[in-house]
């Protein structure tokens, strides 16, 4: 497979890069490990005419705390972030979920950023990053802005980033303290895009009530979503396992997964309603709650 | 439009020319010659191009040659020591840990990887490591088998 023809630029620093995506606007693609942009040219799903690779801006790396906030530059690769020791200690569903991600040689190139730009409606980042709250960070010649990770994703491999704007930083929310946290996948096989998955907080209060719940759907619909409305109804209540399995099918309930060959919308409802409850019991214990 | 590249592999300066859309598997085996690093799919799912950067696994087939520049590359090539095979390739070749071959290659780097960072997996860890790569022919078992054969005798012999 050869890939389409393509002009290539490596600037070294951030504003090397956001002038030449002014300049090239939507002829240009941002490159960071490109383990879903290569496949895609070669296939030619994508045919960018510059490609504009940001490994060498040395200030887009690394993994910053910042009061609460573990803030990921846009090259990190996904496997720095696997096994570091601060992602394991503050954001400890982020270390559950990364290894889901591909494989090992994936994980050493694929980045968190560009996990999140891609958008991939089946993808694990995109979902960590709605229900942690994630900020995502972009600049342009125009400025800089942040956008919450609910107003980022709009639909499969479409984010409100503009032509002109390349991510710069992810900011993922830790809190709240004492949360416990689960992520749940259900793939054919190790590696693969997820067929369903589901991300679960629960935050128990001082009598052992549910003080606050937030729960996260992915491979279900065009983008990840939230279950606002099950969380709501969650918060206050005991944490059981009744309560949990109610929750679970009133989050599945209403959604109208895709069918394709890898199966079927009811079988992804139901897959919907199991990996929610899995996900909320296990939170729930880990935040210790005696189920 | 060619560009320059200039990279280590497997030890030695190499310098070359390719288009910016060619990977740098391609650019392995046709520009240096290094053939050994296999192409199946060449969209990232089947492992054999796997070759390490700067000690770490990669697919070749998920990056450009000329993001390779200034990098450090070890392709399969690069692990025997001379005329003889690494411990690994030995244990491999004791274990029929290949049928026709074509996989081999990306299982040694994934394995090679592994065993640096990891010298004493379990099977549980060659297995998760090992799922990256696919075979077409053995099962797998055998693969496995290879891998624990070389990490015992890496564990019998004292490092220098």
């Amino acid at each position: 497979m050869k890939l389409p023809l393509l002009e290539y630029h490596a600037p070294q620093t951030v504003e090397g890069v956001l002038d030449l995506l002014d300049e090239h606007g939507d002829e240009a693609k941002v490159i960071a490990g490109g383990q879903s942009l290569m496949p895609m040219m070669a296939m030619r799903l994508a045919r960018p005419a510059q490609l504009i690779d940001i490994n060498g801006v040395s200030t887009l790396g690394g993994i910053d705390e910042q009061g609460g906030v573990l803030a990921f530059g846009a090259t990190t690769r996904e496997r720095e972030a696997e096994r570091s020791r601060l992602v394991a200690e503050r954001l400890p569903v982020l270390a559950e979920a990364l290894p889901f991600i591909g494989h090992v040689s994936i994980r050493n190139r694929g980045t968190i950023g560009g996990s999140i730009a891609h958008a991939d409606a089946s993808a694990e980042l995109p979902a960590i990053a709605l229900i942690t709250d994630a900020q995502i960070v972009v600049r342009s010649r125009r400025g800089e802005r942040t956008i919450a990770a609910d107003d980022f994703f709009v639909s499969h491999y479409t984010t409100t980033l503009s032509d002109d704007e390349c991510l710069v930083e992810v900011r993922m929310p830790t809190g709240p303290s004492g949360a416990g946290w689960s992520f749940q996948e259900v793939a054919r096989r190790p590696g693969d895009f997820a067929l369903v998955g589901a991300i679960a907080m629960v935050a128990l209060d001082e009598d052992a009530a549910i003080d606050r719940a937030r729960i996260c759907l992915f491979g279900v619909s065009d983008r990840p979503v939230r279950a606002a409305e099950v969380e709501a109804a969650l918060a206050g209540a005991t944490a059981s396992l009744d309560a949990f399995d109610a929750a679970a099918s009133d989050a599945a309930e209403y959604l109208e997964p895709a069918s394709d060959m890898h199966g079927s919308s009811a079988y992804r409802r139901h897959l919907a309603r199991v990996t929610v409850r899995r996900a909320l019991t296990r939170a729930a214990q880990r935040a210790g709650a005696p189920l | 439009m060619n560009e320059p590249i200039q990279l280590v592999v497997n030890g030695t300066a190499r310098a070359g020319t390719a288009e910016v859309r060619i990977t740098l598997a391609d650019f392995l085996r046709e520009q240096l010659g290094l053939t050994g690093t296999h192409l199946g799919c060449e969209h990232g799912v089947c492992g054999a191009c796997t070759v390490l950067l700067d000690g770490v696994a990669v697919r070749s087939c998920l990056m450009l040659a000329v993001q390779a520049r200034g990098h450090e590359v070890t392709t399969v090539e690069g692990v025997a020591q001379g005329e003889e095979l690494s411990p690994l390739q030995q244990a491999f070749r004791e274990s029929h840990s290949f049928q026709c071959g074509f996989c081999t290659p990306g299982f040694v780097m994934s394995t090679v990887a592994l065993l640096s960072e990891n010298p004493t997996p379990d099977e549980d860890e060659i297995r998760e490591t090992l799922s990256g790569n696919i075979c077409r022919c053995t099962g797998y078992e055998s693969i496995v088998n290879g891998v624990l054969l070389a990490a015992a005798r890496l564990a019998e012999t004292p490092s220098d």
